[in-house]
């Protein structure tokens, strides 16, 4: 599986002539995980949406999206191959968990024996094995949020992009399913986006962090000065205007 | 109010009370002028065929003139079907509404007034008391006493002549057949530009009846009711062949016919058929003149004479405003009605009176009345055949839908 | 914070009793099943022989038999199960196809604003321009003859009136595309569609993939019954096949009405057997189309799970919205066609516009046109009115008892819909007679009330219900008894909502048919009884008079029902704004 980074050029995201975001740039090596974080209203969902290629029309958007070398601002969300994880499971209630899994399932395992093993594997990994079967309204929400993650691993994506997918959850819970999602996205070598508002969320994820103000402005705080410091190889965020 | 005065009060509001009813009853049986007088404010609800918007506006204006003379409000309920009046009537009575029924009046004629008059739905006699009766060419148009072979006993009070005819456009049909048989010759050659409203529309059942007429062994057969099964069998068998013959040429090849002749007409008019019937001679020039059909529109009948009858009026049995039915259907043989009747500006059909015995100024009324332009004279109009009895064609209107609604 | 207040209790003290708002919905259930109940029953018991009035007291199966003796009862059966079925299957396939494909774009967007007054056209009018419309002499020929069809006369062939009922089938998808458009748009609004959209277009699937995988079997049990509404319509519909399907024979519903109204009164029990027969057409129709339901989510899964993406969607786009497009242009061009023809003097074919123009067609008209115009008013405004203050009534004790209604209160509501018109109109109008009360207002108004209540109530629902609690909960708080908040607080928050559902019932109202006829026992004139009878005859011009008048009054309610909120509170960005 060819995966790169993921890079961020210039982008800016403009709603009712007002910048929400401006000229961010931004790039994710594979295998790190950036955190994005800013007060609500300062467009961390927008820029997620933007990148998945679902961005409300009523934004004027500038700036590219490049994945693994190429460029795909212009493709449709299906052609992009960048997983999302948002903050409900979203688990499709009208089918089971098995289901849920084959769906984001690429064709490729055809026939239905294949592609069961290979659902089975996946529960097996995730410490759910034999819950194929099973109503996913009936699933706790750390079980439901862990099939939510495989599904969206199974559809084998590029990039992984996570829109607060912790905040529901409750504080016990977060902390292992944290160490899930990051452990998963890192043994893939996805690079992962992750936004949040929760400094734990960005304390846990270790790794550099872009702060997002209201009306666009943003700066690395100094946890990424300090890991540019230490890991030379990690690209910055740049702070522009 | 004091007791006293209060008791006496009643007292007197229930005796008035009794008189005018037992006044009205009386009233009912006594002269014209009660009757008129009777009438004045009622609300008369008049069941009529209501197709044609020549003639519903014709019905408007007789509701303009009796509001005025006579204080009558008249409403027309339009319909698509006089049964469907029939059939309200057969219902009030059936479920024992007897008085205040809905309908004051109907427009009627043939299987409609037979199967009124043998259920006890009609209110009458009615001609007698009718002033303008008086002045009817009963001589001359016996059918405005005997009603397709049923003698109408006043139940009923004559309105209109309607004569058969067809409606062509010269622009496109040079030669228009002039018998049965030449319809179908004509049909052959002309495939898909002829048809004829399904029965039981009341054109379409006498497009049958002038089939029967002509390919019947025995024509007269017609003027009695119908003497046995295989007597109508054998006399219709001719019948059933020739409509097997020209199906196949009609219009939409014979599978879906229109809905009624005024629809027919419509074809006419979009150039979907070449003929169309009509009931009346003059329509085609009325037509003409309200823009409803080309300039190039005339009309043409068979040379062995067509289908003539009378139409009429009757009161229901059980009408809540009867003295004012009575009043509308006295209005309508007067010479004013019948002659904006048969004015092709407004109608065109033909009207029931003995011009030749009204006074002068009366009679002016109709000498003046223009021809139209597609219109015949009299003698061109040729002779008058009779309407058979009604069971025949309640017999044949219901082999044609065994026979040709799959 | 607001899980830490207590619950207020918002029914009324004991002292008082019961109030008068409990009774509200048992007084609606019984105002409008009673006349379902009777009339199912004034129907179904002649159609064994037992109809007193005539003097028929023995169970028999005679109707039944000469029901099936009928000659032309089969053409009629098998015209009434093709127009039908056929039209409810192409209204929902252009109805999905639309929302999968085209969702999000301008022309959705678009469509989607016209969809209310497209809505408020009554179906005979529409089916009146139809006819005009479709017919082999008709404007769309007109348009095209002779330069590009070489056609001098018009051509022989069946597109009005055809034996197999496309014509009706046509002018029923017509009404019913954007019916169940309306009430899709209604359910994607809980169904979290953009969510599930957004989650499959990740998971690399097309857009119209997505959003019949994972959209669709949301909103589809929202649907049904509307769905199952549109099923019993298309199989029962009077007016629009008086108007576009053959006559001989006509489909079975229209042959039942003309039984009822044949002067041989025995017929009446061939009716009877004739409604029987057709309800149970359309309830083995209902049935079928669950079983098919069943079959499509069994098999469904297979295709759901196997994992394949779909492509871009842009030809199923190009195809859906072109199809939707069609609906709704054809469906403007029926009203044009109708006003067209109210200001023509002559036109004949092949012109494309009348040959000469005039206002005589609106003059002439005059007193009669008047008197039905405001019992059409009248009558509409009152049965919308009464079923407001019910719905309304219902409503508003719902939430003072905290009730949640079930499914099965919906299914009643349903009732009215689903039961063919024709198979209990008789059984009332006979309950009517009985009562003394046929052929006057309150029998008119109480045979529309049925149609319109449900059609106000499935309206006005999810706005009242949506409205916050917390405005009603702050009001009671402040001091004010739960009557002062309703009159108060609520409806004039729900202005827009209550209004526009008051127009959806003066719509439903002007539309009715076959009520009016049956419970007006031919007093009552109303614009559609008057437009369908003169739709047999051959002045088109006043057929456009009445066909376009008729769609007017609805269009006037919608135009007010967006008015008066808007002028109301000009001044109140947050009620003026479109909800």
């Amino acid at each position: 599986m060819a995966v790169g980074q993921l890079e961020l050029r210039d982008v800016t995201l403009e709603l009712a002539g007002r910048p929400v975001i401006a000229g961010l740039s931004l790039t994710v090596a594979a295998s790190d995980l950036v955190t994005v974080m800013g007060p609500s209203g300062s467009g961390k969902s927008s820029l997620l949406a933007f990148i998945c290629g679902t961005l409300d029309p009523a934004f004027r958007s500038t700036g590219s999206v490049r994945l693994a070398g190429a460029e795909i601002t212009g493709l449709p969300p299906e052609k992009r191959r960048v997983g999302i994880l948002f903050q409900d499971d979203l688990l499709f209630p009208h089918l089971s968990v098995a289901e849920n899994l084959a769906f984001g399932l690429p064709p490729s395992p055809a026939g239905r024996k294949a592609r069961t093993a290979r659902i089975e594997q996946a529960l097996v990994e995730a410490d759910l094995a034999g819950f194929g079967g099973r109503d996913p309204a009936t699933l706790s929400g750390g079980q439901r949020a862990r099939v939510a993650l495989l599904r969206t691993l199974l559809a084998e994506p590029r990039a992984l992009l996570l829109d607060e997918p912790f905040a529901k959850l409750d504080v016990a819970l977060r902390d292992r399913f944290r160490r899930f999602v990051f452990d998963h996205a890192r043994a893939q070598g996805l690079p992962t986006l992750l936004v949040t508002h929760d400094p734990a969320d960005a304390e846990a994820a270790a790794g550099p962090v872009v702060e997002l103000a209201a009306a666009g402005a943003h700066r690395a705080t100094g946890a990424e000065r300090a890991a540019s410091a230490r890991e030379p190889g990690v690209a910055m965020a740049k702070a522009a205007r | 109010m004091p007791k006293r005065a209060r008791a006496f009060a009643i007292g007197i509001a229930l005796a008035l009370a009794i008189a005018a009813c037992l006044s009205a009853t009386a009233r009912a049986e006594s002269g014209w002028p009660e009757i008129v007088a009777e009438a004045e404010g009622q609300e008369v609800f008049w069941n009529a065929w209501g197709g044609d918007e020549r003639i519903n506006a014709y019905i408007a204006w007789v509701g303009e003139r009796v509001a005025a003379d006579y204080g009558v409000t008249l409403r027309h309920v339009k319909l698509a079907d006089t049964a469907e009046a029939v059939a309200r009537v057969l219902a009030e009575k059936a479920a024992g509404r007897d008085e205040g029924g809905a309908i004051d009046l109907i427009w009627i004629n043939g299987e409609n007034f037979a199967a009124m008059k043998e259920n006890g739905l009609l209110y009458g006699p009615i001609a007698g008391l009718l002033p303008n009766f008086a002045l009817v060419d009963v001589a001359g148009k016996p059918t405005t006493l005997i009603d397709f072979t049923v003698p109408t006993e006043g139940y009923e009070a004559p309105w209109g002549a309607a004569k058969i005819n067809f409606i062509y456009d010269s622009a496109r049909v040079e030669a228009p057949p002039r018998s049965m048989a030449a319809f179908l010759d004509w049909a052959r050659a002309h495939p898909g530009r002829f048809t004829y409203p399904a029965p039981p529309d009341f054109i379409g059942s006498t497009f049958l009846k002038q089939i029967v007429i002509e390919t019947m062994a025995d024509p007269g057969l017609l003027q009695a009711p119908v003497p046995d099964d295989a007597t109508f069998a054998a006399a219709t068998a001719p019948l059933w062949d020739y409509l097997d013959a020209l199906h196949p040429h009609l219009w939409r090849h014979g599978e879906t016919f229109p809905t009624s002749g005024t629809a027919q007409r419509q074809l006419l008019d979009d150039g979907e058929v070449d003929i169309s019937i009509s009931f009346y001679p003059s329509e085609a020039s009325s037509l003409i003149a309200q823009d409803l059909l080309p300039g190039t529109a005339r009309v043409f009948v068979l040379d062995g004479g067509t289908i003539g009858n009378v139409h009429f009026v009757a009161i229901p049995y059980n009408a809540r405003s009867k003295e004012g039915a009575l009043v509308v259907a006295n209005f309508l043989m007067s010479p004013e009605a019948q002659a904006r009747k048969q004015d092709i500006a407004y109608w065109g059909d033909e009207t029931v009176l003995a011009v030749g015995k009204l006074p002068p100024e009366e009679r002016k009324l109709f000498d003046e009345l223009p021809l139209g332009a597609a219109a015949l004279t009299p003698e061109q109009l040729g002779p008058t055949l009779l309407e058979p009895h009604p069971s025949w064609m309640t017999r044949i209107e219901a082999e044609w839908l065994t026979r040709y609604s799959r | 914070m607001a899980d830490a207040l207590q619950p207020v209790n918002l029914a009324p003290p004991a002292a008082a009793g019961r109030s008068l708002l409990g009774y509200a919905p048992a007084l609606t259930l019984a105002l409008f099943l009673l006349p379902i109940a009777a009339g199912l029953a004034g129907t179904w018991l002649p159609a064994f022989g037992y109809l007193p009035v005539l003097g028929r007291t023995e169970l028999s199966l005679g109707p039944w038999r000469d029901l099936a003796a009928y000659p032309g009862l089969g053409g009629s059966l098998r015209l009434t199960l093709i127009s039908g079925v056929l039209a409810t299957l192409v209204s929902l396939a252009l109805t999905i196809a639309f929302l999968a494909a085209c969702h999000g774009t301008r022309l959705f967007a678009r469509l989607r604003r016209l969809l209310a007054p497209l809505l408020a056209v009554p179906h005979a009018a529409l089916a009146i321009g139809f006819a005009f419309l479709a017919a082999p002499s008709g404007w769309l020929v007109r348009l095209a003859s002779p330069w590009a069809t070489g056609w001098d006369l018009p051509p022989d062939i069946a597109t009005l009136q055809d034996p197999y009922g496309l014509a009706l089938a046509g002018g029923l998808v017509l009404k019913e595309t954007p019916f169940l458009l309306l009430m899709s748009l209604a359910a994607l609004d809980q169904a979290q569609a953009r969510e599930r959209l957004a989650v499959a277009r990740s998971l690399g699937y097309g857009p119209v993939a997505a959003w019949l995988k994972t959209v669709l079997p949301a909103i589809y049990p929202q649907i049904r019954l509307p769905i199952y509404a549109v099923l019993a319509f298309s199989l029962s519909v009077v007016d629009m096949a008086i108007i576009l399907a053959p006559a001989t024979p006509p489909p079975l519903a229209v042959q039942i009405f003309r039984w009822f109204n044949d002067p041989d009164l025995s017929m009446r029990l061939v009716a009877a057997a004739g409604a029987g027969l057709q309800l149970l057409l359309v309830i083995a129709a209902i049935l079928a189309w669950r079983a098919l339901e069943i079959a499509i989510a069994y098999f469904g899964r297979f295709w759901l799970t196997a994992g394949r993406r779909g492509g871009g969607g842009r030809v199923a786009a190009l195809g859906a919205g072109a199809g939707m497009l069609a609906v709704f242009v054809l469906a403007g061009g029926s009203l044009a066609a109708l006003a067209l023809w109210s200001l023509a003097r002559r036109w004949q074919y092949p012109s494309a516009v009348p040959d000469s123009w005039t206002l005589d067609n609106w003059a002439r008209q005059g007193d009669g046109l008047v008197w039905i115009t405001g019992t059409t008013a009248l009558l509409a405004l009152v049965s919308a009115l009464l079923a407001l203050a019910l719905v309304l009534a219902c409503l508003e004790n719902e939430q003072r008892r905290r009730l949640h209604p079930g499914g099965f209160a919906l299914w009643l509501l349903y009732t009215p819909l689903l039961v063919p018109q024709v198979a209990f109109l008789f059984g009332a109008q006979i309950l009517a007679v009985v009562a003394g009360i046929d052929g006057t207002w309150p029998a008119l108004v109480w045979s529309h009330l049925l149609f319109v209540l449900p059609y106000v109530f499935l309206a006005l629902a999810d706005p009242y219900r949506a409205l916050d609690e917390r405005y009603t909960r702050s009001a009671l708080c402040l001091g004010a008894c739960a009557d002062k908040v309703f009159w108060r607080v609520k409806l004039p928050m729900l202005l827009r909502p209550v209004l526009f559902a008051l127009a959806i019932g003066v719509a439903v109202s002007v539309a009715q048919y076959l009520p009016t006829m049956f419970a007006g026992s031919g007093r009552f004139v109303t614009l559609t009884t008057e437009a369908v009878s003169l739709s047999g005859g051959a002045d088109r011009r006043v057929m456009g008079v009445y066909g376009f008048l008729q769609a007017l009054l609805p269009l006037a309610a919608f135009a007010a029902a967006l008015a008066v909120p808007a002028w109301l509170y000009r001044e109140r960005r947050a009620l003026s704004w479109r909800g």
